[in-house]
């Protein structure tokens, strides 16, 4: 296999020229199928337009997509790489990263879904056939035949509890062992009690057992478990498998070979090779090469910064443009990027531990309700003067009739609905609270570089220039992966500017690109190179041997969406606020182009921090929005958080939604559907609420049979659900 | 009433073929993209066998 045997998988040429790139590249694409995250796939037409489209790749044996997880999973000859695919999708118009399918643990999840799943389906089952049975009852069947039925659902009503009801139990086992009342206390309570006296009662040949409640309320309770589970099992299989960008491994120089080692194994002192568009594996100081860096995930500057020998490195940072060897100062452990990976240790442990609305009700249900059925057992052994059987049949039925059925399905049916309208506008929920939290925000801070902005420059200036100047510098920078000069080569193929011949074409890695053109020495590159005099804004320059060296000026490119989200979250009343890391002339053009009134250039990660920090003193609800090392802490200690899918690994994981597309306006519409979900959680509880209030008066005296306990408890299930699928 | 004595073991009988039925589908992963499946139908590259 050699580089030029087929397309090259990498992103920039010089890679190219490194076979070993590849080599690196391929035995992680031989263990499992190619996982991509396909954000923006929605229909059947995108599914089939997908799967042809990968189909037709060369080596690729099928592809099947996962519109439910917006996902494909590609089956493929091993030298097949996952950049190559995403490249192809790119041309059919569609966005994909990556998935490390190494750390795609859905087995596991899976197994756990089926688990539930197989519950709810034998609860269901048996639900049927007990209501049934139970028909025959409520419709006035007598003595022996009563009893029969009793028998008969008994003998399907009592391993249906004792199966489809484990969840319940080990959860209540759980919070009991831990001193706590959660809602798993009374489900369990009521689940138990309702099946061991319905069997007390067929045995006696009572009138009234409640088989059916204890069935139906296993079954509605793991419904909404079960939703519930779905919503965090694809949020958090999607948000985690993100392909890691730390580099899992680096090429160590030993005796001169290039050895591939793990990154764990690094040690201080190793001498490391780190190719252009390669990340540092570790901290270190540049030993040998020229080349310049791209730092914006570690500290929010949009400009490369160029390096040379003795110039020191952090691990995470991007290497553009010539190879580097590093001496390892620091590795693991003892690196910037694990030191700001402490920093968001700290922030996280100062959030303020946030009790969702389910907590909260069931916090005051939960003893209320005992209470409640423990009053009524002790009410009517006194009236009926020591009747220990009808006072026990009345404190059940207390106990069944205010089970909480509806309030077990109000927050995971709204979540449910809330959180797949989001997914599919791109938003993943990645924390079941954060809907709640997202609801209260009033104060929105952004980050610049890679937020609200792509993180690569676009050509501002391209018509200030000559023809012949174009064609000269497209030539020139289309032999470099630097991000200017492949800005300039995009800028000028858009307008149709074709590259001149050039000869010789060769980067001076950290300097620029240089060439021979009609015999004439033409360079591109840097204004100290070419002894031009520097601007302000983010420039590269070019010297055709004729006149002053001429500038190609660039701006960052917005994020598609970023102006509709800003000025949305503006006209819903919230404060905007740009707090960047980037110089304070690029921060205030972005600021002015956007309309943010409010805005810090130069921000350290810690001042990040330590803003969000002061604006939630002053009681704002903070939702901060940024994607690099930078924000990390600022992410964490905000009261909800954003990241783009683009962001740097740590980033998403300190965040509670990724943001899985490359547009921004959902955030806006997020921030609605947040408050609408909140509305009707409220809402459903209120339903519950009311529902109770009709039905244990009606319990505790005694007068609910096990027909009215089934009406009541269903009718309360499906109009919160029914109140839930309003959101969608 | 003794058509009872047939009645009731054939539903809980068919109930219980329903539910093996269930597991059967679960087992095969047929609710993993329920999202995807509901749009497959409208795709006219229909196969013989369904993909493994």
């Amino acid at each position: 296999m050699t580089a030029a045997a087929r397309p090259s998988a990498s992103a920039c040429p010089a890679c190219a020229a490194v076979p070993a790139a590849e080599a690196l590249a391929a035995p992680a694409a031989q263990a499992a199928p190619l996982m991509l995250s396909l954000p923006t796939a929605h229909c059947a037409v995108c599914m089939s337009t997908v799967e042809r489209g990968l189909g037709a790749v060369p080596g690729v044996r099928s592809a099947r997509v996962n519109l439910t997880l917006k996902r494909v999973s590609v089956e493929a000859e091993p030298e097949v790489t996952a950049d190559q695919l995403i490249a192809v999708l790119d041309g059919l118009g569609y966005e994909a990263h990556e998935l490390d399918a190494g750390s795609l643990n859905t087995t596991e999840t899976d197994r756990r879904g089926r688990d539930l799943l197989m519950r709810l389906g034998v609860a269901g089952f048996a639900m049927m056939n007990v209501m049934i049975l139970s028909i025959a009852v409520w419709s006035g069947a007598e003595a022996e035949t009563r009893d029969m039925f009793h028998w008969l659902s008994a003998a399907i009503a009592l391993p249906t509890v004792v199966f489809a009801g484990q969840p319940f139990f080990r959860n209540a086992w759980v919070a009991l062992r831990a001193g706590r009342l959660g809602m798993d206390v009374p489900i369990t309570l009521a689940i138990l009690l309702a099946a061991g006296l319905s069997l007390y009662e067929t045995i006696e040949g009572g009138r009234h057992a409640y088989f059916d409640a204890a069935v139906s309320l296993t079954f509605f309770l793991l419904a909404g478990r079960y939703l519930d589970f779905r919503t965090r099992a694809v949020a958090r299989s999607a948000a985690e498998e993100l392909a890691a960008l730390e580099v899992p491994r680096a090429s160590r120089l030993q005796d001169g070979d290039e050895v591939t080692v793990p990154i764990a194994e690094l040690r201080v002192g190793d001498l490391v090779r780190v190719r252009p568009g390669a990340r540092m594996p570790a901290d270190g100081v540049v030993t040998e090469g020229r080349s310049e860096l791209d730092r914006s995930l570690l500290t929010g500057e949009s400009l490369p910064v160029p390096a040379g020998p003795g110039s020191t490195v952090s691990a995470g940072e991007v290497n553009l443009t010539g190879p580097l060897t590093l001496r390892v100062t620091a590795a693991g452990r003892d690196s910037a990027l694990q030191r700001m990976a402490d920093l968001v240790a700290v922030a996280e442990s100062g959030r303020n531990r946030y009790t969702s609305l389910a907590d909260r009700a069931a916090r005051i249900y939960a003893p209320g309700v005992h209470l409640l059925s423990l009053a009524a057992f002790l009410g009517w052994l006194w009236v009926s003067g020591g009747d220990v059987r009808l006072a026990v049949n009345i404190a059940v039925a207390v106990l069944i009739i205010t089970c909480p059925c509806a309030l077990g399905l109000a927050v995971p049916a709204v979540v449910t609905a809330a959180s797949g309208r989001l997914f599919r506008r791109g938003l993943l929920i990645k924390d079941g609270t954060a809907l709640e939290r997202l609801a209260e925000v009033d104060t929105v801070v952004f980050d610049k570089t890679g937020t609200l902005t792509m993180g690569t420059p676009v050509l501002r200036n391209l018509h200030d220039h000559s023809r012949a100047d174009l064609e000269i510098a497209a030539a020139l920078a289309g032999a470099s992966a630097h991000p200017l000069a492949r800005a300039l080569a995009d800028a000028a193929a858009a307008e149709g500017v074709g590259p001149a011949p050039l000869s010789d074409l060769r980067e001076v890695p950290g300097r620029g690109i240089e060439g021979l053109w009609q015999g004439r020495r033409v360079r591109l590159g840097r204004a100290e190179w070419l002894g031009a005099e520097p601007v302000a804004a983010t420039a590269t320059w070019l010297d055709t041997g004729e006149g002053a060296p001429r500038a190609f000026t660039f701006a960052d490119r917005l994020r598609p969406g970023a102006e509709a989200a800003v000025a949305a979250l503006k006209a819903q009343g919230k404060r905007v606020l740009l707090i960047s890391g980037d110089t304070e002339a690029s921060v205030a053009d972005l600021a002015a182009r956007l309309g943010i009134a409010e805005w810090t250039a130069g921000a350290l990660p810690k001042q990040k921090a330590a803003r969000v920090a002061a604006l939630a003193g002053q009681g704002a609800r903070v939702l901060m929005v940024g994607d690099g090392l930078n924000d990390t802490a600022a992410l964490a200690a905000a009261h909800v958080s954003i990241s783009p899918a683009s962001a740097l690994d740590a980033a998403r994981v300190a965040s509670d939604i990724v943001l899985l597309g490359q547009d921004m306006a959902p955030i806006a519409e997020a921030a609605q559907v947040a408050r609408r979900a909140v509305r009707r959680i409220k809402e459903n509880f209120g339903v519950s609420l009311a529902y109770n209030l009709i039905a244990v008066p009606v319990a505790i005296l005694g007068l609910a049979t096990p027909l009215a306990a089934a009406l009541a408890m269903s009718a309360s299930s499906i109009t919160v659900s029914l109140n839930a699928l309003r959101l969608r | 009433m003794d058509v009872l004595a047939y009645l009731i073991p054939i539903s809980l009988l068919l109930g219980g073929i329903g539910l093996a039925g269930f597991f059967w589908t679960l087992r095969k992963g047929q609710y993993d993209d329920p999202e995807g499946d509901a749009r497959r139908i409208l795709s006219d590259e229909w196969d013989d066998r369904p993909k493994p």
